[in-house]
């Protein structure tokens, strides 16, 4: 059981450094970037719903993950870089509201890393409210093709 | 003028009117008679509450990026960008003078479902009537009674800026000739209530299919490509298909669809976007029962790749 956790836990974390290198692209890097905040987030809903067991170290390495990787996430969208993506031009005109939503989310996992949640309710109450920067965010700058 | 000419252009103009009576016939606004919308009863107003949040009155009625109980205030305003020109969304508080407040149920229930406003005048459908149209008197008197428990707002929202012929309403007699209808948009197994009750909600009030389905150059719907996919009304990008034969969602069970419908995430976690966002917030105040049925339906409906 112990193993498994860490080797999750390198799984996840491993994925960021070999993301962040292995691309210049940054189309595909922000993509990286979320797909891993997806892997995250799906790691403490399975928490959250009771389909897999409480984990400290589990929560925490999807909590630092999503913050350090939201952290990073504004700064991959260098002006031009909207073709082939799902990155909506409002994004380009309204810089500052997208690096606030983007803070919003950081700010809000750093919270629940400095009080990590302490059980399957405690994940499921930080989920709620990380959850809800998604929607907000991508509702305004993500378009589907 | 000779005779045998005035003759001819009797004959025209003779000719010409009967058509002309015939087409402002065909294509005449039509409500229901009175009695459709009598003998309903004191409104269920739980009900009425759950079908406002299926037919996402909210989305387009309230002030934009609404939250919480400003969702309610049906202010109306917003614009609507559409390949025919800009529709202003109007107020349908329960304002007497600036909303809807003073209308009565026949009144409302035959703009719900035959686009016929309280003159007697056509409604545009991108006021989506033409989906409307398939929603049970009850469920109307119902979302009726509770729209008059909700807040009057004086906001006095523009009128639809148009170009020529768009701003003709006449005209709209000849879309509703061609394209209203109450009839289902697809064959599924009705004999099964979970898909019968999915489609009355995603055909009826939901209008899934009014951003979901193609539509054609006169803005009806292509009606074998039912919740295929189309360009995104509002611009940019497109809204997906959500039949079966889904690149997107084909693959996902009934479950992730009613998972998704109640928390916005999908079975990646990536989460909804767009005007989607809000649709799936109205869905999740639905009963899980009801999330259940769009997704027996939505996985009942034809494929298309």
């Amino acid at each position: 059981m112990k193993l498994k956790t860490i080797l999750t836990a390198m799984v996840i974390a491993g994925c960021g450094v070999s993301a962040v290198i292995a691309a210049d692209d940054p189309v595909k890097v922000r993509e990286g970037l979320m797909k891993q905040v997806g892997g995250s987030m799906g790691a403490l809903a399975g928490i959250a719903k009771g389909e897999k067991p409480y984990d400290a170290e589990i929560v925490k390495t999807a909590l630092t993950t999503i913050s350090t990787n939201i952290k990073a996430f504004p700064d991959q969208f260098p002006a031009g870089s909207e073709a082939n993506s799902e990155a909506s031009p409002k994004i380009w005109e309204s810089m500052d509201d997208f690096k606030a939503k983007a803070a919003k989310l950081g700010a809000d996992t750093d919270m629940a890393l400095a009080q990590l949640p302490a059980d399957q309710a405690g994940v499921g109450a930080a989920l709620g409210v990380i959850g809800k920067n998604c929607g907000d965010c991508h509702q305004a700058y993500r378009i589907k093709k | 003028m000779g005779l045998r000419v005035r003759k001819l252009v009797t004959t025209v103009v003779f000719f010409g009117a009967i058509a002309g009576g015939a087409a402002w016939f065909l294509t005449k606004p039509e409500p229901w008679p009175a009695s459709h919308w009598a003998d309903l009863g004191e409104p269920d107003v739980a009900n009425g509450e759950q079908i406002f949040w299926a037919g996402g009155c909210t989305s387009c009625h309230a002030a934009a990026k609404s939250e919480g109980d400003a969702k309610l205030v049906l202010a109306g305003g917003l614009p609507l960008k559409s390949p025919f020109g800009t529709f202003h969304v109007p107020n349908i508080s329960p304002d007497e003078t600036a909303g809807i407040g003073s209308w009565t149920l026949a009144e409302f229930g035959d703009a719900m479902t035959r686009g016929v406003g309280r003159n007697g005048e056509h409604l545009y459908p991108s006021f989506p009537y033409g989906s409307y149209a398939r929603m049970a008197p009850k469920d109307i008197n119902d979302l009726w009674g509770f729209l008059k428990t909700l807040p009057k707002s004086a906001n006095v929202a523009p009128p639809h800026d148009l170009p020529f012929p768009y701003n003709i309403r006449l005209t709209l007699g000849g879309w509703k000739l061609l394209f209203l209808s109450d009839k289902p948009r697809v064959t599924v197994d009705t004999s099964d209530p979970k898909i019968a009750r999915g489609q009355y909600l995603v055909e009826g009030p939901g209008h899934c299919g009014e951003c979901h389905t193609p539509r054609n150059s006169l803005g009806g719907f292509e009606t074998a490509q039912w919740l295929a996919g189309a360009p995104n009304p509002e611009g940019e990008g497109r809204i997906p298909n959500i039949t079966p034969g889904s690149k997107s969602i084909g693959s996902w069970s009934e479950g992730d669809i009613v998972n998704y419908l109640e928390t916005g995430f999908t079975p990646e976690f990536d989460s909804a976007g767009g005007s989607m966002v809000e649709v799936q917030q109205n869905m999740a105040k639905l009963p899980a029962s009801d999330r259940e049925a769009i997704a027996a339906y939505l996985k009942a409906v034809p494929v298309v790749e």
